[in-house]
């Protein structure tokens, strides 16, 4: 028996998990269970066990009777899991058998969320375990009204949507997995920051060390957060420009809001820098977007990435050098 | 997607209409919107909208539609 209501322990769960906290091991059993009181002619939905995924099920369906069938994806959502192989047919078969589905109900059903149809074939399923499959509609706060429309879907219901509030929600764990990959930057740009022609490194590392973070801080904004709020609103169709732009806003809102006390090359290596960063981080993001194609992606890639390494390393240059050459 | 879109002429999908029997399957499982059918057959309306998810190659039950889906 599962509950349907919401209680304080699954709120702070998903609040931790879309921090980043306990994302891969945030699961539940996988097998057979019960929404209220499912009988024998009571429909069978098949879903992840991620329990963010089994949570927004099972709130969804309040004051049903439901079999739900909880396939092993390692605690990875329906749409990851169905294109990395787990949420998949031969799982969906063994699931079927090992729960003992065929002696609970007299029907032969299975209603799939639509985005698990990447990795489950409706004919393979039905061949080897005789069960059908109906695809539901993609977004589980859809299901309720799918069920009151005789299982049909409505308007916009098979339409995968990236909305602000979407967007916005992915910025947490954004910023989290940039950290956790990407930390080392500011204690080695920092240090960098240090070197001179004489010893007055401390100073050195107090006003242009101290820049350097502004800088590799303002880039890591502009691509965690602006790039994914502004996302329809920036030019150009490529995550790397659009990440470039938002960097080249933040970076000239910085050099000319603040007092730097810095010199013009240095200025336009720390404005390098902050479009480097953030031009690599709002590329990094088509892993996160529902709508961007891997063709596409590796096409963006093979022309970002030289580009970025370039400006990369003539603002590390005019960085390291100015101090050095201008006296 | 129609308000955001994504690097255009670059989807991996083909269709065989020849082979299509017209069962739908595709825009059932289509998260983009990419088909719409004429003559009793599916086409590709959007093919710069698709995504390359592989569920209606998956799902097509004669093969008539071919995807290089990526891992995502």
């Amino acid at each position: 028996m599962v509950c349907t209501r919401r209680s304080w322990s699954d709120l702070a769960g998903t609040v931790l998990v879309r921090l980043g906290f306990n994302r891969h091991r945030y699961l539940v059993a996988p097998g057979l269970y019960a929404i209220g009181a499912p009988d024998r002619s009571a429909p069978v939905l098949v879903t992840a066990n991620y329990k963010l995924s089994f949570d927004t099920l099972r709130f969804a369906l309040p004051g049903r009777h439901i079999w739900l069938l909880v396939l092993d994806t390692c605690g990875i959502n329906v749409w990851c899991a169905a294109g990395k192989g787990t949420f998949s047919t031969q799982e969906l078969v063994f699931r079927v058998e090992a729960s003992g589905l065929a002696k609970l109900v007299d029907h032969r059903r299975l209603i799939v969320p639509q985005l698990g149809a990447t990795g489950i074939s409706a004919l393979q399923v039905k061949e080897q375990s005789g069960f059908s499959i109906q695809f539901g509609p993609l977004r589980a706060s859809d299901i309720a009204a799918w069920f009151d429309n005789g299982k049909r879907e409505i308007e916009g219901m098979r339409d995968v949507t990236f909305s602000l509030k979407e967007r916005a929600e992915l910025i947490p764990v954004e910023f989290y997995l940039a950290l956790k990959s990407m930390w080392w930057l500011f204690p080695l740009l920092f240090i960098i920051s240090g070197i001179g022609p004489d010893l007055e490194i401390t100073a050195r590392l107090m006003s242009r060390g101290m820049w350097m973070i502004v800088a590799l801080l303002a880039g890591t904004g502009a691509g965690i957060i602006l790039v994914p709020l502004l996302l329809p609103w920036l030019p150009g169709r490529a995550f790397a420009l659009k990440g470039a732009i938002a960097g080249l806003l933040c970076g000239l809102f910085l050099i000319f809001m603040t007092e730097t006390g810095l010199r013009l090359p240095e200025l336009l290596a720390l404005l390098g820098i902050v479009v480097v960063m953030s031009s690599y981080l709002g590329m990094n993001f088509t892993g996160s977007t529902p709508y961007t194609s891997p063709t596409g992606v590796e096409w963006e890639m093979k022309r970002a990435i030289p580009a970025q390494f370039s400006l990369l390393v003539g603002a590390l240059m005019l960085w390291v050098g100015t101090p050095l050459v201008l006296t | 997607m129609k308000d955001l879109r994504y690097i255009d002429g670059v989807s991996s999908l083909s269709l065989d209409r020849s082979v299509c029997i017209g069962c739908k399957m595709c825009s059932q499982v289509c998260p983009q919107a990419v088909f719409s059918y004429h003559a009793g057959k599916a086409s590709i309306e959007d093919g710069d909208g698709c995504m390359e998810c592989g569920a209606c190659g998956v799902n097509c039950p004669v093969g008539a539609l071919s995807v290089n889906p990526g891992v995502g």
